[in-house]
């Protein structure tokens, strides 16, 4: 691959390890500088970071997917639609905005463990990877109709859980909604890091994901650990699609999540498609270039946000088709 | 006193291949038995077949229980730890989390076992947050070592130990395991190609030929015999 890159982009290499770290803080800069100088753009900004947020969070749950199978779960739009529209019936049955949430994420925890035991555990077992694709593809079809069957194709109206007003910092007017998608998304991240960091079951998990194998010989079911990552995966899912839905660009449908899938897809794979900080920072920055691409350059209408995603996956592949923070491992003998 | 571990005519396969022609052997408690023999000859495959980790039929019995259909989970759920070829390294993850992964099984307080595993291999103290990948060779053995301790095993099952090393790297490892063997009392089941080393460090000794024992005996003698030490051990 890296010699491919050097044909088709030629004495343009990126290898060494500060290049990234230096993009990133180049990048932070710019946006900050230009926030202070035009609140346009502040806003723009941080409306981009609660799109944002939105993507990186169904980026992680791919990310959780693909390290422990090698498999882009196509799956994990349909999912977090189903999800929300759970979300949507609990609140319409009464419930408050933060209980019906919660209730859904442990919902879709319980679900992903459950579709990863029903309809992955079977034709994973066959071994080919190719098979589960087409799985994960059948779900995704399978979770937007039963949407349609169950709820109806017609938009539904999913209330907040911030309120509809702004704020004011330095003269620039943020909304509560853009800062509260911001927030979730990156405290939901932020938990799991927790959890897979500094608890024996996520060390587990870890490892069942790198090395099934030897994980097997400590006395790791590592089955078990699969089904949990779906079920964290799902959750996450929820996370995003609960945000997308109060998000008032984004309307409450079976199709809601197509879009997002592939921006997620993009930050994923901008990330390094192994790592889960990577999708973060994937997720953050093809947020905020959506936003301000259409903002400032006037051929770039909103229409167009999509091919930009598919461009940016384009490039990332063939240049460091590793991503921003995916690595070569590390192996001595 | 009953074997600790005992097999009676054990078939395994990969697929179409049979490796394994009915093997037959014993592990007594608090022995260090070695499996000897030319590539192979099936020794690996005895191993995986013990830990569950190749399909096998014919009678598995440990402690008086039978590993019958046992996968690897529920193997190292009854004491015995397999230190495989290649070492298991978790390479991705650091020194200590590998050393957590080998108490995986246990609850409660790694405490005593973490005071314990330093006693053998005190370097790990300053070395817990490395990336295990980037550990030499020898230190990665030394790590395998160490998880297999941190599971209590009552069986330890080590795969080529010797595999890749200095020769000093080696007579520090297996003095670790012999050591292992008379503080804690663990039994060790030995796959070697460094037929001297082995014969030198165990009670008895296994010699198999394209997957059947072919002989057997205490390590003492076997050493001592210069035409089962001409005709399959090479020395």
């Amino acid at each position: 691959m890296t010699a491919l890159t050097r044909t088709l982009v030629p004495g343009f290499r990126i290898r060494n390890s500060w290049i990234v770290p230096l993009l990133i803080a180049g990048a932070c800069v710019f946006l900050v500088i230009g926030s202070v100088q035009s609140s346009l753009f502040a806003q723009q900004t941080v409306s981009g970071l609660a799109n944002g947020g939105i993507y990186a969070s169904l980026a992680v749950a791919l990310v959780l997917i693909y390290r422990a199978t090698e498999v882009i779960n196509f799956a994990q739009g349909g999912l977090a639609t189903f999800t929300t529209y759970i979300a949507w019936q609990l609140i319409d049955w009464g419930l408050t905005y933060w209980l019906a949430f919660a209730a859904t994420l442990a919902i879709a925890f319980g679900g992903g463990m459950l579709v990863e035991l029903v309809a992955i555990r079977p034709v994973e077992r066959r071994g080919n990877i190719l098979t589960i694709v087409i799985a994960s593809i059948g779900l995704l079809i399978l979770a937007e109709g039963a949407v349609g069957w169950i709820w109806g194709a017609q938009v539904k109206f999913m209330p907040s859980a911030f309120p509809a007003r702004v704020f004011h910092v330095g003269g620039v007017a943020f909304s509560f909604q853009d800062v509260g998608t911001i927030g979730v998304s990156i405290a939901s991240v932020f938990v799991l890091w927790l959890f897979f960091r500094f608890t024996k079951v996520g060390l587990a998990m870890r490892a069942a994901a790198v090395r099934p194998a030897a994980a097997r010989l400590v006395g790791i079911r590592v089955s078990w650990m699969l089904s949990l990552g779906w079920g964290l995966a799902a959750t996450l899912g929820a996370v995003s699609g609960l945000m997308a839905a109060a998000s008032p660009s984004v309307l409450l449908q079976p199709s809601m999540m197509d879009g997002i899938l592939i921006y997620a897809f993009a930050a994923a794979v901008l990330g390094g498609l192994e790592s889960p900080a990577g999708a973060v920072v994937g997720g953050l920055s093809i947020g905020v270039l959506l936003n301000l691409l259409p903002t400032y350059v006037d051929w770039v209408a909103p229409a167009l946000l999509l091919p930009v995603a598919f461009i940016v996956m384009l490039f990332v592949l063939l240049v460091k088709p590793s991503g921003l923070f995916g690595r070569t491992r590390v192996r001595k003998v | 006193m009953a074997a600790l571990l005992a097999l009676r005519d054990v078939d395994a396969r990969y697929g179409p291949i049979e490796a394994l022609h009915g093997i037959t052997l014993t592990v007594d408690e608090g022995e260090i038995v070695a499996l000897l023999g030319a590539n192979g000859a099936g020794k690996t495959t005895t191993l995986r077949a013990i830990s569950g980790t190749v399909r096998r039929s014919g009678s598995l019995e440990f402690a008086g229980r039978s590993l019958g259909r046992s996968g690897p989970e529920a193997v190292a759920r009854l004491g015995i730890a397999h230190v495989p070829e290649g070492r298991g390294t978790f390479a991705e993850l650091t020194v200590w989390e590998n050393l957590r992964l080998g108490a995986y099984i246990r609850r409660g307080s790694l405490d005593a076992d973490v005071a314990r595993v330093l006693e053998y291999f005190p370097w790990i103290e300053g070395r817990r947050t490395q990336q295990a990948g980037t550990l030499s060779g020898g230190e990665q053995q030394m790590l395998a070592l160490a998880r297999a301790v941190m599971q209590r095993p009552r069986l330890l099952l080590l795969d080529e130990p010797s595999l890749g090393l200095a020769p000093l790297v080696v007579a520090e490892i297996f003095r670790i395991v012999k050591e292992l063997n008379s503080r804690e009392g663990t039994t060790v089941l030995l796959v070697e190609q460094n037929a001297r080393i082995s014969l030198a460090s165990s009670d008895r000794a296994y010699v198999l030929e394209v997957g059947r024992v072919a002989v057997d005996g205490a390590s003492v003698d076997l050493a001592a015999n210069e035409s089962i030490r001409k005709s399959y051990l090479g020395y």
